[in-house]
């Protein structure tokens, strides 16, 4: 591999009671999946504030991707519902500011699904490698 | 008009029906008016005006203002009364502590547009029926009135008064308006144009926090953009990132709860268009959650406080945004 090949960083934000187990089946199923997404364990998707979104790429992200539980499985009963529409109306903005819209991501990822957990984080990762660098919503100060 | 609500808040006033009077008040130029505390017949006859010119929003000044024990009276526009009724909503307002009275608006001016004309050294400007005279110290101009009426005022969503304790003029009706057309002209272009646009605005910003300061909406006594550690603190905006972090994050607090009365954009000094930010989360949330217009009755539920099973999912952004 050479030294200038770029990999990208990931965040994934992944709920307490589902994905984050989801990830954890991933791990323990032997499934492959890159090595640059950072997961941030949150007690619900609906805890993610838009500015969590904005404060990773302020901090370096080239990819931030939110899981949580299926639609109706929230842990806390309606909490995704919350999460699904403050990340649509998100999304939609960041598009409309002019930021690649394949750089953010909404995926449900339940317990079970170890397997689904290493095809999303794959797949979101080869979008974001072939988008290349974030350029249009970084902040140059947080650049080492 | 002025004279009609100088008569009713001075007849109030003597009742002791109220203690104070918020409205409009002139400064040292006819196109400078502020919003005002009025106690005395005194002050009202001397200082109080109703014009072309009053376009703040009285609602968030009476939100600052606002007195528990005694009686209000306050005068609001079409889009300041649909911001008091997100307010008394949201239960930031007492609205027993308020008579408010509402006033037709026939479109505000915006003294920007005759600046931006080449117009300086402006000593008076009065409006009569359709014209705008300009008297300036190099001569006088005259306009029409259509030419210098202000942005949201040309897009007017409705002359309806969604709360009132009595109406001076007529109740208005929700007007047909194209005020989504810029949005959508937005929508159409492509992603690097669309980018360049924002960027074209937005770096113009000097965070002067008066968007926040003049919203309506914007009501939370501790505000996060006040936050030392936040990391989007009060500061010269040195990069790019934080311009448009603070522009959205500023629009998001509101969505859902904006009633898109232009506030943001008239006090902008550097005429940036905040309101299209806005306009895109109203007309986003019409698309995928159904119409709403904040404001438009007290004890409404927000489309971001509330949820149905049936939502569209965040990837419809990926796929092209038609719901």
């Amino acid at each position: 591999m050479s030294m200038n090949e770029f990999k990208p960083k990931i965040v994934a934000f992944c709920c307490n009671w589902c994905s984050y187990a989801g990830a954890d089946l991933a791990g323990t199923n032997r499934l492959n999946y890159p090595a640059d997404v950072k997961i941030i364990r949150v007690p619900c998707s609906c805890r993610v504030n838009p500015l969590f979104i904005l404060r990773a790429f302020q901090r370096g992200a080239d990819g931030v991707i939110l899981c949580g539980c299926h639609p109706g499985d929230c842990h806390y009963t309606t909490g995704n519902y919350y999460a699904r529409r403050r990340m649509t109306l998100l999304f939609s903005m960041l598009d409309y500011l002019g930021i690649e819209k394949e750089r953010t991501r909404v995926e449900w990822v339940s317990a079970a699904e170890g397997a689904k957990f290493a095809t999303v984080m794959n797949d979101f990762v080869k979008t974001v490698t072939e988008l290349g660098e974030n350029k249009r919503l970084e902040d140059l100060r947080c650049k080492k | 008009m002025q004279e009609m609500m100088k008569k009713r808040a001075k007849e109030l006033l003597a009742s002791g029906e109220v203690t104070r009077v918020i409205g409009w008040k002139k400064n040292e130029f006819d196109y400078d008016i502020t919003p005002a505390v009025f106690t005395s017949a005194e002050e009202i006859d001397r200082d109080f005006i109703y014009d072309d010119f009053c376009g703040v929003n009285l609602s968030k000044f009476t939100f600052q203002h606002q007195k528990n024990d005694t009686k209000t009276l306050v005068f609001l526009k079409p889009c300041d009364s649909y911001s008091m009724t997100q307010l008394i909503t949201e239960h930031r307002v007492d609205r027993n502590a308020l008579y408010i009275i509402g006033v037709p608006s026939y479109g505000k001016i915006d003294v920007e547009k005759i600046k931006a004309d080449g117009v300086t050294g402006i000593l008076s400007i009065t409006s009569e029926g359709g014209d705008v005279h300009v008297h300036t110290l190099y001569g006088d101009k005259t306009y029409a009135k259509y030419e210098v009426t202000s942005e949201r005022c040309l897009n007017c969503k409705s002359k309806m008064h969604p709360t009132y304790d009595e109406l001076i003029g007529f109740e208005g009706e929700v007007m047909e308006t194209e005020r989504f057309d810029e949005v959508a002209k937005l929508e159409a272009m492509t992603p690097e144009e669309r980018f360049e646009f924002w960027r074209g605005e937005l770096s113009r910003c000097i965070r002067c926090n008066a968007c926040r300061n003049a919203c309506p909406a914007c009501t939370c006594e501790t505000c996060i953009f006040d936050n030392n550690d936040s990391g989007v603190a009060q500061k010269a905006a040195a990069d790019s990132f934080e311009e448009n972090m603070f522009h959205i994050i500023r629009a998001f607090h509101v969505a859902g709860r904006c009633t898109d009365c232009g506030e943001c954009s008239r006090v902008c000094p550097q005429h940036i268009p905040l309101h299209l930010l806005n306009r895109k989360f109203i007309s986003d949330i019409n698309k995928f959650y159904g119409d709403y217009q904040a404001g438009a009755e007290i004890g409404q539920r927000a489309p971001l406080v509330n949820f149905t099973k049936e939502d569209v999912e965040p990837d419809i952004v990926a796929k092209g945004g038609k719901a």
